[in-house]
């Protein structure tokens, strides 16, 4: 090896330690849910230490977990839980792109009375912790009788997220103006300027609206638990946690593992899916001036 | 096609910079104007107020007879092609070209289409005759071959002609074009002035041209309007703005060298008495000025009005510019650098000359700031 391939090899090091750490629990979890139970409870609680790949992979594991998931009939635990995640995720990442493009479209090219002030205020949402919101939406979504639907978790994202308001208000906004301008000379007003100029144009901030949104929802476990309490509206999420037994502890948790790394797949795929749009909407304000 | 007629309309900007400052003009129906001013002088401002995309803080503008001063942008039916173009990025050519009368379509609804077969067939007629007209626009402008093409696949020329064939596609009241060719090159700039001349021949529609470029608005206008400030200087023909300039600005503005301006005084008898020497203007020039006699005053003459190796003023020439069929030289005399256009001749650079300023052509103007003509 010449000196320029061990100076290139030395440079990789702190890369392939980065990855190798962040790859660790991916690989923990295939690893134990392939495991038989006793292997993976041992592995748990320290008993035994984990090989590179397990000695007899138990695939069974897999259609096992699901069949067992949430309920006391197979499959139907998983079924609805998936069901449900899907309607949620897909009315919630609707919302959030249509809301959020269309106020940050407002807040970048409609000229209106106390704009700035406006902005400013939906950025100081921003600041404010979820958590210190539940309570008094629960107490709202209670009166509105939307306890135990689907409604309290899909409805909100209706109304914007500041996050992506923000985005897309900064993307907006560094659009040529004239691009507008020729719009409203074609015969369009504010709602079709939006529906058929801003839309298609904020291809790379509706990538990671949508990437960021679809993790956050469908990985979403507090939200469900706090406004759905039926097995029947259970998400994923929430279902998963049926592999705990009543007093919280773990049991079956080669099963937990395989059911998680089920759930995860459509993050990944989404995430491979629109990476190359992804990576060129976080790298917009880089490039542009 | 509409007559375009502005009664004092001005703009005052929320931070009270005047921008346009009660300009009137009436455009005829067919006609093709072009406004041309520096940079600032309020020209686009007003443009874009006939357009739609500027409000008009007080005046009148009135389009075919009718005050649309309040109608938004989208409902006065005018076309524009922009100075960056202002093509859709996402869209094809003919998309970019079809939008406006995609917009414009009475059978717009594709629920309906969906859910009725009449109105499916009179999508899809309507469909058909936008097709046709695209498809007609191209033929004009010669851009079939790029129909399919995304802008960002097109070189600055042809995106010029798209701009141009997605104003054409429609039928507006006007046609309005804010400085189009300014980034182009030269010669291309030339060949668009050339087709945007012809299509306005064959046309003959109301175009309303925004320039700051003095030879391209010299070049293409029916009309010139020139503006300084937010003030219209001169309204007139191209032949009548050079050959008649309103005030020293107007003078000084069009024709290509500038012309040049001398300070001096007039005596009796006419003479005008400047630092390189005296000058007897004739008859012509100085009558109806006795009120000047001994003032200062400013006198204007264009380059090609100045002959060299002749006359009774001397000085040295500094530079010459040689363009094979013509050539540009400046002299320096009393103390002023004066330019004269000649046809090629030999002369030298450093070498002392004589010229004589053909004064039947001059302009005497007053050399206070409003640089009223005097003569």
């Amino acid at each position: 090896m010449n000196l320029r391939g061990a100076a290139r090899s030395l440079a990789l090091l702190p890369l392939v330690l980065g990855g190798a750490a962040l790859l660790f629990p991916l690989w923990w979890m295939v690893v134990v849910s392939l495991e038989t139970p006793e292997r993976a409870g041992a592995a748990i609680t320290g008993g035994t230490g984990l090989t590179l790949w397990p000695p007899s992979p138990q695939w069974q594991n897999y259609p096992q977990a699901l069949r067992e998931m949430g309920g006391a009939e197979p499959w139907v635990g998983f079924t609805n839980a998936l069901a449900n995640s899907v309607v949620i995720t897909v009315l919630v990442l609707i919302g959030t792109v249509l809301s959020s493009s269309l106020v940050g479209y407002a807040f970048a090219r409609v000229r209106f009375r106390g704009r700035e002030g406006l902005f400013v205020v939906m950025l100081g949402t921003m600041m404010l912790p979820g958590q210190v919101t539940i309570i008094p939406l629960f107490l709202l979504f209670r009166s509105l009788g939307w306890i135990d639907s689907l409604l309290p978790l899909a409805v909100p994202a209706f109304f914007g997220n500041a996050f992506f308001i923000f985005m897309y208000r900064q993307f907006i906004a560094q659009l040529p103006e004239s691009l507008f301008e020729a719009a409203r000379i074609d015969g369009y007003g504010h709602l079709g300027i939006w529906l058929r100029i801003i839309l298609p144009l904020c291809k790379p901030v509706n990538a990671i609206c949508a990437v960021f949104t679809f993790v956050a929802v469908w990985n979403d476990f507090l939200g469900p638990l706090v406004y759905l309490h039926s097995d029947e509206q259970a998400t994923l999420a929430v279902a998963l946690n049926s592999f705990r037994n009543q007093y919280g502890g773990l049991e079956d948790v080669h099963l937990l593992m395989a059911a998680s790394l089920v759930t995860m797949v459509p993050c990944i795929l989404l995430f491979l899916a629109a990476q190359r749009q992804f990576v060129e909407g976080l790298s917009q304000g880089a490039v542009k001036g | 096609m509409a007559p375009v007629s502005l009664q004092s309309v001005s703009k005052v900007y929320a931070n009270g910079v005047k921008a346009v400052d009660s300009v009137s003009l009436s455009i005829a129906d067919g006609e093709f104007v072009v406004l041309v001013g520096p940079s600032g002088c309020g020209k686009s401002t007003t443009l874009r107020m006939i357009a739609g995309l500027e409000e008009i803080s007080a005046g009148s503008l009135l389009v075919g007879g009718a005050r649309m001063n309040d109608v938004p942008a989208r409902n006065r039916n005018m076309a524009m092609v922009f100075q960056n173009y202002a093509l859709y990025p996402h869209l094809d050519v003919r998309r970019n070209m079809a939008f406006g009368l995609e917009r414009r379509r009475t059978h717009g609804s594709v629920i309906k289409a969906v859910l009725s077969p009449s109105y499916r067939a009179a999508r899809a007629a309507e469909q058909q005759a936008i097709d046709t007209r695209v498809t007609a626009a191209a033929a004009t402008l010669g851009i079939q071959s790029l129909l399919q093409r995304k802008p960002r696949e097109l070189s600055g020329g042809q995106r010029q002609r798209v701009a141009v064939g997605r104003a054409l596609v429609r039928d507006p009241v006007a046609f309005l074009f804010d400085e189009p060719l300014s980034n182009l090159d030269a010669k291309l700039r030339g060949e668009m002035r050339t087709e945007l001349r012809l299509l306005h021949q064959r046309l003959r529609a109301t175009m309303v041209y925004v320039t700051h470029d003095q030879e391209e608005a010299m070049s293409l206008a029916d009309r010139l309007v020139v503006m300084k400030d937010g003030v219209v200087q001169q309204v007139g023909t191209p032949s009548e703005v050079y050959g008649h300039p309103a005030n020293r600005f107007v003078a000084g503005f069009v024709g290509t060298p500038s012309m040049n301006f001398i300070q001096g005084s007039i005596e009796a008898a006419g003479v005008f008495r400047w630092g390189g020497g005296a000058l007897q203007l004739p008859p012509t020039r100085w009558t109806g000025l006795s009120g000047w006699h001994g003032k200062p005053v400013e006198l204007g003459i264009r380059p090609d009005q100045i002959r060299v190796g002749t006359g009774s003023c001397k000085g040295r020439v500094i530079t010459v510019e040689n363009y094979g069929d013509r050539m540009d030289v400046v002299i320096e005399s009393g103390g002023r650098r004066i330019t004269s256009r000649l046809p090629t001749a030999s002369i030298r650079e450093g070498s002392e000359t004589t010229f004589e300023p053909m004064l039947d052509a001059a302009h005497l103007f007053d050399p206070s700031a409003a640089g009223a003509t005097l003569a």
